[in-house]
Formats: C-alpha cells, structure tokens, sequence
C-alpha cells in the first residue's frame, strides 16, 4: 500500500517529522518498506499561459511563443506540436534547475532568442511521458510554482501490510492508526446522504448471499466521462501506486484508497433486465476488462445479468459491460464479499488487482453506502452525473457479525510479563474503536469495531495493547523453568560425532539440494521411483532424491571442473524413497571420494585412493557404534562396480553400501579418476552397546603366525571367520598382515598371512593347547576352503 | 725408571691418536693386559731391594692408572664424538610440511547450527526433527492457517498432490512435539525447510531453527529475554534489538526482531537497505488456536515461539554475501570455514 504523506496529514497532523512517522508506523507493525519524493528536484518552473504561438521564421518544427507569468511576458522557443494560444503551461523560467541540474538560461535557437522553456513531464521527471508539453487545466492558476500546484513536495510512502491488517489498505486505516498513536484527533473528510434527483433504480437480485451479504447499487444519469479528472486526484492516485483513465474509474478507484470499499461503474445500458450475484456456472466464459477470456468455474463469484456474467465478483469487471467514452449513464456498485469467498480465487486464476487483494483480506462490512455516497458526491462534481436512490440489498444473516471479547487485567499481566493500568487499557481499547459494553476493575467487555474483523479472541486484544504501549517498552526477563534435563541415552552414538569423525577423517560436509535433476537419478537408480514435485523450481530439481549421490556426485564434478583433483564429500540428511508401506524419510550419512591417497605433498608417492583405503574411513567411522559387529558382505548396487561393491550389514540387516562408482555412470560424468561411495542409513548404524569391563589377564599371550593359500575367490572374511570359529575363546586377536599373490603361488591363488593372538584370563595356556587349536585351524581351512598350509 | 717414563709418554700418545673403540682395547691390551709392557713392569720389583721396591711399585701403578685414566676419557671422547656425528647426520628439516590427510570440515550452515543449538541446549532445550515431506495438516491447518488464508500466499509451497508438500518451516515438528507430550515442553527445531522461490536473495532450500516454550508461566518478556540473549551470544556483542509487532498466523502477539546492522553498526548500508536494523527472525506467544489443536490446554499453559533462517545468520557472521554458495559446495568456499 503507497500513500502520500501530505495527504495523510490532512486527516490526521501530528507534529512529527517524516521520518518520525514512518519509524512510528513501522513499530506498531505497519512496516514503511520505503519511500520516495512524488517528484524528482527541480526550481524555477511556475504555470504559465501561452498567450501567441507563431511560425519560427527559420526552422520547420518549431513556434516562438509569448508565454505569461502572470507578471510579464516572456518570448520561449518551443518545439512541442502541442504548444497553442490559451495553453496553461509548465513554464521553466530563466534561471530555472530542472532534475538532473539542468540549469535554463537565455539562449538563441536559429537566430531567434528564448527566455526560458515549455516542459514535458518526462522533463520535470514526473513521468516517461514526452509526447509533447504539458497540458494544464484551464483553470491553473498562472503564475504558481508548480511544485506548490502539485504539491510536488511531498513523498510517497510504502507500508508492506501482513494480512491481518485490511483495514489499512486505506488512507481512512491508515490515519485512524496515526491518529491513535499520537492521541491526535482524525477529520475524516464529510460524507453525508446525497437526495436523489430522479427515481431511476436497477434491480439486483443476491441468490448468493453466503458470498455477497450485502450489494448497493445506484444509477447515475447524464455522467460526462469525457470531464477531466482533477488534477489532485491524478496526483493522489498516482502517489498510491494506480494510473488516471476516465473519472468514472478514477473516482471508484480514489474511493478505495480513501476508505478501503473497491467499486465498481458498470455502463447502465449494457445491463440487461436485473444484476444477478450467483455462482458460474461450469464453462461459463467471462472476457474480463484487460481483454483476457477466461473460463470460469462454480467455484467463483460472478456479478451477472440476464445474459450471462457482467464481472467476477470483488476480482475484475468485464469488458462489455465496463464504462467507456460513449457511456453516459452508470450503475455504481459497492458490494460486500465474503472474504473466504474471494480467498485464492483471483490467484487460480493468475489474477491480483486492488479489489481482490482487499476483498480476499476483508472489507469493512459496514462501508459500502457510505463509500456509494461518496462517489457519488465526486462523481457530481466532476461529471455533473444525476444520482438516484441507493438501493441496498442485503442478507444479516451472512453479514458478519462484530466479534465480543472479553479482557482480563490478570491475563494481560501473564502474557506481557508486566501490568498495565486499568486506564491506559480502556483508553487504547476505546482509541482503536472498540465499543466498551461493559467494564469493572480489571475486567472488559468489548465489541470490536467492523473494520477490525482480525478481532477474534482475548490474544488479539492483548495483542492490540502491546502493540500500542509499544513491544519495546515491554519488561525483558529471563524465563523460570524446573531444572529437569533430558539426558542423552549412552547407547546411541550421536549424529554429531559421526560427523566429527568424517571431518577428522578429512572429508568435507556439503549440503546439496533434496531435490534433483530425474535423468541423472534414473541412471544410477534404474528400479527406483522418486517422489515427483508437482510444482518444481526448474526441472533439474524436480524429483525427491532416493540417495544422497546425485548430489555429491554433482557437487565432486563442480569442483573437478575447477582445477580441484581431490575431491572428499560427505552429507548427511533425508533421502526420500516410496516404499510398499509408503513413503519412507530416512537420514543417511553419504560420501564421494576421488583423487590421491593423502593430501598433495612431497611425501606422497602418487598412488590414488583405493576401495580399501575408504573401507578403512567407514570403519574407523563404525569404531564409534561401540560393541556392535558391522560386517562387509560382496554385494550388488546400481550405482557401482560389480566387482567393487561391499554391501555393509548388521546381524544380517542391511546398513550400507561401499564401493567404486560404476564405470559407465563414471564415463557419463566424465569423470577420468576412480570414484568411490559409500552411503549408510544412520538409523541403523547408531545404536551401540555399552562398553562392560573385562577384567585385565596377569597370565602371558601366546601368538601364532599361520599362512594358507587359498583360491582367489574365496574370501579373506570366510577364512578369518573359519579361524575364529576353531580357535576357541581365549582367541583375544585376529590379523591378517599379508596378502601376497606372485612368486611361488599359483596364479590362481593367493596367500594370506595371519597373527594369532591367544590369552585365558585366569591361566597360562600350554603350548599344547596352542597346538591343538591350530591343528583344527589348519585341518577345517583345509577341508572346508581347499586351504594349503604354505610351507 | 726411563723405560717406565718412556712406556706412560708412549702409551698416553697412543690413546691420543686412536680413532676408536677397537684401536684402543688394543692399547689397553699392549700396555695394561697380562702381558702387557706396563704389567711387565710390576714383574721386574723382583730384582729390587727390599728398600726400593716400595716406591718403585707405587710408581708403577701411577703409569698404570694414568693410562687406564686416558684410555677411559679417550673412550668417552670417542663416543661423545660419535653420538654428535650421529645427531648432526639425522637431522631433518622440521620445516617442510607435515604428511598427513586432506583437512576435513564443517559445512558453515551446520557450523552455524550448532552454535546456535547449543546456546538452546545449554539452557534445557531438546533438540527435536521430524520429516522434511510433511502433511498439510502439520504443516498449516494445525498452525492455524485453514486453506483459504491469505497467509498462504505468504509461504511458496512445493506440493506433491493436494494434501502432501515439502514443509514451508520447521513448526510443524513442533506441533508434532505438542501431539506426543505434554507441557512443559522446551525444544528447538533444526533442519531444511523449502519455499518455491529462488533467486539472488531466496534458495528453494533453506535451513531453519525454530523453538518452543510451553508453561505455565512463560510470558512475552520471557521472549524477549531469550532472544535478546541468544543474540548477545551468537553474535558475542552487545547489539541493539528491537521488537516490532508482525503477524504469524500461529502466534499472537507476534513480532519481527530486528537487531542493529552487524555491517554498519546501524549508520546504514547496503547489507541493511540503509535502514540500520536488520530483520532476523519472526516469534511470538502461541496462539491458543495451536495449543488446542495439538491437545494442550490453552486455558493452563502457554508459552513463545521463534524462528530465524540459518544462512542469513550464517552470512551476518561470517560475512558472506552470496546466500547461493552454501550450495554449490565449492571446496574453495567450503574450506574457507576449516
């Protein structure tokens, strides 16, 4: 909402500076977004007349003029095709600054000398507008300054409204506001019941009333569209943000942003037999005052006669029935809407106007015959138009119905954290309009006033006192509370140190978008359907991602194509997946790794990263789950190398994947580096035991070392599995230090060499025993895995 | 007694001159040893008188302990001289950069995050989530914001079909919060929210901390007291704040706080739109129509709400100027915050 400054003050004068104004609306919850001067710097201009305009003897295009200023005459060069005899004129004279310190001065144009110059308004900054001179009322007063004329010193104020405050859409809002602010009086401009002259009516029939509670209508004779609109109303409209096209639009549209009520004139003899507020009907079509048709459904408000819809209702007139310049009898309207009639309409349609925006916010149900008198007041004046009675149609049951609340003192106590005296709680409650119907000691019985239908329960009074007492004068206290924390269970690793761990580990946390690009997504996920967006941003963010991948692989491509080889993401959040017991949101901890094995350096001996090397991250990451066994089983993913993929489980369930990126999606990206993943679901991964004491054994270890060779494809996990599983229980560690295939093996074979390490808690082991269990070590590896002891 | 001369003066340039452990067993070998010349000394006293013998033998044994004495301190020089030469050939340059791993880091809005859930936590606050694909019913019939609210208009919702979109806040973990307990209830909700906006100064996605006080006794000067602190923490400044009134469907009275531009130290500038505040976060007392909703009592307790955007406090402490590089994950961005 745009409002001139110096129109404001004349309803409401408080002696405060400009600034001080919009600083106090703002506090009070009126946000001033900004504001700017209605005119752009300028001295010297005064209206002038053009008294002669004759031929310039040595140029084509342009007149020497004798224009006036009401003192003297002086003698203009002027090129406008406009510039005539009898013109009222924006006359810059010598020694004039126009915007942009363009200084007048005298001057000879093809040997003929000029005093001064005849101004367009793009010239004076007022507007684009350079077609020629401009054009002043005859009735300018010659002489005048035009920025007194104008009442160009002044600015136009911008407040972002929230919704709840419609009955600021206003300058009537707007001033009331101020006025209780400052404790100044408000003069509202005087609207009284204008007689009718002559007993023309048109019927207006409400089937709807749920959506039109109330109508008024009046027919106007003998209206001169082709009248000027006064040059302060251009001025006042065009300050509130809505350009001047004919009085009769003019005038309803000054009327909404004098007293908040959208209008609207339709030509009288276009109606047909009766006006007819109801629902459309299906299909029904509508070509709407800006030359869209539209298609309208049952779902809107439409204002109709016997023909079919006129306008939707509280949203834009049509443009059949609409004034134009061979109108001269009008039927005016001035409706009530039900805001949640309006609601969203305009909007499914592509549609915001200044009516919907107030009609869908809320009206003053009680404003639409004062608004009607006022219009038509204005439209007398200016067009000489003939009224006749108001006619007022309307439904109590629908009209809504100004809400009663009742104030507690002590309530208002709890909720501010401070008192407020019983009479600055009366006179805030009284200043805003609310009708007090009963009142004791801190008690209050109000009904709100009918343009603050936002007044619906106690908090939205205590809101009103607050807001008026000023939020900032308010006590600031520190709360009190029980001190009863919630502890943090033990046996749950928390999300933090996972994290922690990655950064130590030397990742970097990246946080990508949730949404992503459905082609690349695809590739990687053949089987896996996304949740779509049915509204999507751009279509490279239009699916919910089923794993984190897509979006770190496309952050690692980001920062390969910028000179960076080394590439260590991590994320962690919700990938979204619909899962046959519906959709599933789980938060998944997920990495991308490319490039060397340590940090470039002097010391590095150029080898890339390896799967091994971000197993071994993993498993330093699962270290943290204490006491739980997370195994690292072959297994096949979309995303990865068959032969590179380990499928992470826990008691048989499964966590994650870890491996290299399949070569073909690798190719896709243009990656030319080996690219590795993981990706855990963390609600599997964090639940850990607690840590229980073993007592510490005083009797010596003894070790083993046991070399086999084994086929290659049988696993390194199914023959430590196979150790632990006959070594017994005093077994307290397991390594495996070699993995040797080459010289002296088959080359279909591999050695793995393996530390043994036993130790009984209450005892020394014998070497017999020792021997014992190797034996069955040796013997089940043998006949179990085709194991060969190396000799 | 010339032959003793003669052996000490030779033995003691022997030591002088060996280079090394062996060199020098040797010399103890040939004056010292059992058959060394010096021992042989001690068996010529035989051919001395009873007189004589005496003094001669001191005198032998004097050789003796001065070349064994020299033998020793020669040893000790030798080695001491070793052990320099051994240090001085394994000395590096300390210098020359560490081998390690890349530095690893936080992304600067979970750096942001954590600062700010740990003041909450550090005063008795849980940390609560919930899902980021929410219903529309947790989303805004519960915060009282029913269909045709204009307040809609105010959040730019992804949807999936009528009733299913992406949450426009993090408030309706705290409706879900009030669903499954009962006053009272202190929790702060992190996490992505999304808006169907996206350009210079909007991402589509973005990260929000909203929380929540339910009580008996919690009051609007209790909110302004939590803020004004947390402000004071987080930005470790005193920082003028102010409280304006706004409207949120789901609390009344609401307001918008603003706190003097951390830029410009509230002159005005271009971070500020020269107005010298900068708008931070939105809160209020919880409007009974939520309360209700979720089954607490309306009537017996209340309490506030706020939330603020994570990247805006992000980029007001750290001075970053360009909301989209959160990201675009640019490690040249990123590991800027390492």
């Amino acid at each position: 909402m745009n409002f001139s400054e110096k129109w404001l003050r004349q309803w409401v004068n408080p002696s405060i500076t400009a600034q001080e104004l919009m600083d106090q609306v703002t506090m009070a919850g009126l946000e001033v977004d900004g504001f700017e001067p209605v005119a752009e710097d300028f001295s010297g201009v005064v209206i002038g007349e053009i008294i002669n305009c004759a031929p310039h003897p040595n140029a084509d295009k342009l007149q020497v003029c004798e224009v006036s200023n009401g003192n003297s005459v002086a003698q203009v060069v002027c090129g406008a095709p406009n510039a005539r005899a009898g013109l009222k004129v924006a006359f810059a004279e010598v020694g004039a600054v126009l915007p942009g310190d363009f200084k007048i001065s005298k001057a000879k144009l093809r040997q003929v000398e000029s005093f001064g110059m005849l101004c367009s308004e793009k010239e004076l900054g007022l507007s684009e507008n350079h077609d020629g001179i401009m054009e002043l009322a005859a009735d300018a007063p010659v002489g005048t300054n035009l920025r007194d004329y104008f009442e160009l010193d002044d600015i136009a104020i911008e407040v972002d409204l929230t919704p709840n405050r419609a009955d600021c859409l206003s300058m009537r809002g707007i001033a009331r506001e101020v006025g209780v602010l400052n404790d100044v009086a408000v003069s509202e401009p005087a609207i009284s019941p204008i007689a009718p002259v002559h007993d023309d009516v048109f019927p207006v029939d409400i089937i709807d009333s749920k959506g039109c509670p109330r109508y008024a209508g009046r027919v106007l004779n003998n209206v001169n569209v082709k009248a000027a609109t006064p040059i302060w109303m251009v001025e006042r409209l065009r300050r509130g943000g809505i350009r001047s096209i004919d009085p009769v639009v003019d005038v309803t549209n000054y009327v909404m942003l004098e007293l908040g009520q959208p209008m609207h004139g339709f030509d009288l003899d276009q109606l047909n037999e009766k006006i007819i507020v109801r629902r459309a009907e299906k299909a029904e079509k509508i070509t709407l005052l800006d030359g869209q048709e539209i298609a309208l459904n049952d779902s809107v408000l439409v204002i109709a006669d016997k023909r079919g819809p006129l306008a939707m209702a509280g949203i834009m007139g049509g443009e059949h029935s609409g004034v134009s310049e061979n109108t001269s009898r009008v039927f005016l309207e001035s409706a009530f809407f039900a805001p949640i009639e309006i609601a969203g309409k305009a909007r499914s349609y592509g549609l915001h106007t200044d009516s919907s925006h107030r009609f869908e916010r809320g009206v003053d149900s009680a404003l639409q015959v004062t608004a009607i008198e006022r219009a038509t007041q204005l439209l007398m004046d200016i067009c000489g138009a003939q009224p006749g009675p108001v006619i007022v149609r309307e439904s109590a049951d629908h009209l809504p119905k100004a809400a009663v609340i009742e104030l507690f003192a002590d309530v208002v106590s709890s909720s501010l954290g401070m008192t407020l005296a019983d009479e600055v709680i009366s006179q805030i409650l009284t200043g805003l309009g609310f009708a007090l119907l009963d009142t004791k000691p801190g008690y209050w019985k109000v009904q709100a006033p009918s343009w603050r239908f936002d007044m619906e329960i106690q908090a939205d009074l205590i809101e009103e006192l607050a807001r008026i007492y000023g939020y900032n004068k308010l006590p600031v206290t520190a709360p009190m509370a029980a001190l009863k924390p919630q502890g943090a269970p033990e046996q749950e690793t928390p999300e933090s140190a996972i994290v922690d761990r990655m950064v130590s580990l030397g990742y970097q946390e990246a946080i990508t978008y949730s949404f992503v690009e459905p082609a690349a997504q695809k590739a990687m996920f053949p089987k896996k359907e996304g949740v779509v967006l049915a509204n999507p941003i751009s279509n490279d963010m239009s699916v919910m991602r089923v794993s984190l991948w897509p979006g770190l692989l496309k952050a690692m491509l980001h920062n390969l194509n910028r000179q960076q080889d080394h590439v260590r993401l991590f994320e962690t959040g919700l990938r979204f997946r619909q899962e046959e017991k519906g959709l599933e949101q789980v938060q998944m901890l997920a990495g991308v790794v490319t490039g060397k094995r340590l940090a470039e350096g002097w010391y590095e001996t150029g080898e890339a990263v390896d799967f091994y090397d971000v197993k071994g991250d993993i498993e330093q990451m699962l270290a943290l789950v204490k006491g739980v066994n997370f195994e690292f089983v072959p297994g096949t993913n979309s995303a990865m190398h068959p032969g590179q993929c380990a499928r992470i489980e826990r008691n048989g369930k499964l966590v994650g994947y870890v491996g290299a990126l399949h070569p073909t999606l690798a190719k896709d990206y243009g990656f030319k580096q080996n690219v590795f993943l993981f990706e855990l679901r963390l609600d599997r991964v964090l639940k850990s035991e607690l840590p229980v004491f073993q007592p510490l054994s005083k009797h010596p270890a003894s070790t083993r070392d046991l070399a086999v060779v084994v086929d290659e494809d049988v696993s390194v996990s199914s023959v430590m599995d196979t150790v632990r599983e006959m070594a017994g229980d005093d077994l307290i560690s397991l390594n495996l230090f070699d993995i040797y295939r080459g010289k002296g093996i088959d080359s279909k074979r591999k050695s793995l060499a393996m530390g043994l390490t036993w130790q009984n808690p209450s005892r020394t082991l014998t070497d017999d025993e020792i021997n014992r269990f190797m034996e069955s070590i040796i013997n089940t590896l043998q006949t179990r895995l085709d194991a060969v002891l190396r000799g | 007694m010339d032959t003793l001369n003669k052996l000490h003066d030779d033995a003691l340039a022997a030591v002088n001159e060996a280079s090394n452990a062996q060199a020098l067993d040797e010399i103890r070998v040939k004056y010292l040893g059992k058959k060394g010349d010096i021992t042989a000394q001690l068996k010529s006293l035989g051919k001395l008188t009873a007189e004589e013998r005496p003094a001669a033998g001191a005198r032998i044994n004097e050789v003796k302990e001065a070349v064994s004495n020299a033998i020793n301190a020669r040893k000790a020089h030798l080695e001491q001289h070793a052990l320099a030469e051994k240090l001085a050939s394994e000395k590096i340059d300390v210098t020359a950069p560490g081998r390690r791993q890349k530095t690893g880091g936080l992304h600067p809005v979970t750096m942001t995050l954590r600062r700010m859930e740990s003041f909450f936590t550090n005063i008795g606050y849980d940390i609560a989530t919930g899902p980021e694909i929410e219903d529309d019913y947790h989303n805004f019939e519960a915060l009282n914001i029913p269909s045709h609210h204009p307040a809609r208009a105010m959040h730019d919702t992804f949807y999936f079909d009528a009733t299913t979109l992406l949450r426009t806040h993090t408030s309706p973990v705290q409706v879900r919060t009030m669903e499954s307990s009962q006053p009272p209830i202190r929790i702060v909700c992190p996490g992505r929210v999304y808006r169907c906006d996206s350009d210079l100064t909007h991402s589509p996605m973005f990260h929000q901390m909203e929380g929540l006080m339910i009580d008996e006794k919690v009051s609007f000067a209790d909110l302004k007291g939590t803020i004004e602190e947390f402000l004071r923490v987080f930005f470790e400044k005193e920082l003028p704040v102010r409280f304006r009134p706004s409207y949120f469907p789901f609390t009344e009275p609401s307001a918008e706080v603003d706190i003097a531009c951390v830029m410009c130290g509230g002159d005005g500038c271009r971070v500020c739109s020269q107005t010298g505040w900068l708008e931070i976060m939105g809160c209020g007392m919880v409007h009974p129509n939520v309360l209700r909703a979720s089954g607490v009592d309306p009537e017996k307790y209340q309490g506030f709400a706020f939330g603020m955007g994570v990247e805006r406090m992000a980029m007001l402490r750290y001075g970053v100027n360009d909301l989209r590089l959160f990201f675009e994950n640019d490690l040249k961005f990123l590991s800027q915050f390492n």
